[in-house]
């Protein structure tokens, strides 16, 4: 499994979550399986996705908040778990997606290809809920069946990215049909 | 009211509901009461780029987020400032204490205190100084600048403001 198949796992089982997904290839994978104007595509800021999905998760609390991060992305910024753990909302996963790699930047490894446990770091960090997943077909039903919490899900994929086009968005219109998604109903 | 409660009152009363922060031995008052009162959503961040996040995805979700932050952590969120918040117009009100200018007996503070105003004037943020309790209303000032303008503001809190009430 590549990180293009865990993110189309992921992408089948969406419903009516709101979705913060992290800069790069991810994004443009994330919009070519399934664009949807509750995907919020994080262009810019570099490792703050989990940092966006927390704020959002405060302020919709009776949304469903799913983050999709990367290793190389929580690594730049672990103190993020500390906070999400700590504050603990109810409607937040928190996917990372751990290829071991910086799979936008040309596949140079992380370091949790070598001594780095992102599941460990998680615990530490005093997330109560932490489910690894290393095979594909597990995705969607564990996803599925996580109930209200802040979970942290680790998927274990190999390195490698699709071969997709840029998203044609312009970041306003994103965020234009982000926050329309959610506050017109 | 000393400054803090004045400073305090005018964070609650003017539309924020959410306070990011990291602490400053200058906005320990501040921080104390916003612990105390619990009025104000307060969520302590580990650096400051993480709190520019967090705010950035609350006033997605439609929160008005204020940074509260010492100004050696505006340093720590150029990049947050400018390909987050600038580039999906997001509007953050920072509220930062600015030590390095005058008076300032800590080496470590200069440099990053010198450049403050040139950071803040690069990524565009309009910016007001509080140096004493006669400008304190500056501070509304720059929220309702931010909510009219619908954009980022910057107000530097002088180390002054605290010296003239000790
Ligand atoms: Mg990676």
């Amino acid at each position: 499994m590549k990180r293009f198949d865990a993110i189309n796992r992921i992408a089948e089982v969406l419903t009516e979550e709101l979705v913060i997904c992290n800069i790069g290839i991810p994004s443009k994978e994330l919009y070519h399986l399934r664009d949807r104007p509750q995907n919020f595509y994080m262009m810019g800021s570099m490792g703050l996705a989990s940092s966006i999905a927390l704020g959002l998760a405060i302020s919709q609390p009776r949304k469903k908040v799913w983050c999709i991060d990367g290793d190389g992305s929580i690594l730049m910024n672990l103190g993020s778990l500390s906070t999400i753990a700590n504050v603990n909302p109810s409607n937040l996963i928190l996917i990372v997606i751990d290829n071991e790699s910086y799979g936008s930047t040309g596949d140079q490894y992380t370091h949790t290809h070598n001594n780095t446990n992102l599941e460990i770091i998680a615990e530490g960090a005093g997330f109560k809920s932490i489910v690894k997943i290393t095979k594909g077909e597990k995705i969607k039903n564990i996803l599925r069946d996580l109930g209200k919490g802040c979970h942290f899900v680790l998927i274990k994929t190999k390195p490698g990215s699709a071969l997709v086009n840029n998203i044609p968005l312009k970041p306003i219109e994103i965020k234009n049909r982000f926050m329309q998604s959610f506050t017109k109903n | 009211m000393n400054i803090d409660q004045k400073l305090y009152e005018i964070i609650k009363d003017f539309g924020i509901d959410l306070v990011l922060s990291v602490p400053c031995i200058l906005l320990k008052g501040i921080l104390d009461l916003i612990n105390e009162r619990k009025e104000l959503l307060h969520i302590p961040v580990t650096r400051e780029e993480e709190g520019v996040g967090i705010a950035a995805g609350a006033y997605l979700g439609g929160k008005r987020p204020a940074i509260l932050i010492q100004n050696s952590g505006l340093g720590n969120s150029i990049n947050a400032i400018t390909s987050l918040l600038e580039l999906y117009n997001i509007p953050i009100i920072f509220i930062m204490s600015h030590r390095g200018g005058k008076g300032e007996k800590i080496l470590a503070q200069i440099p990053m205190g010198k450049i403050t105003n040139k950071l803040l004037d690069l990524t565009g943020i309009k910016t007001w100084s509080i140096k004493s309790s006669k400008e304190i209303t500056k501070l509304k000032e720059a929220i309702i600048y931010s909510q009219e303008h619908n954009c980022s503001v910057g107000i530097l809190l002088q180390k002054s403001l605290w010296s003239e009430e000790i």
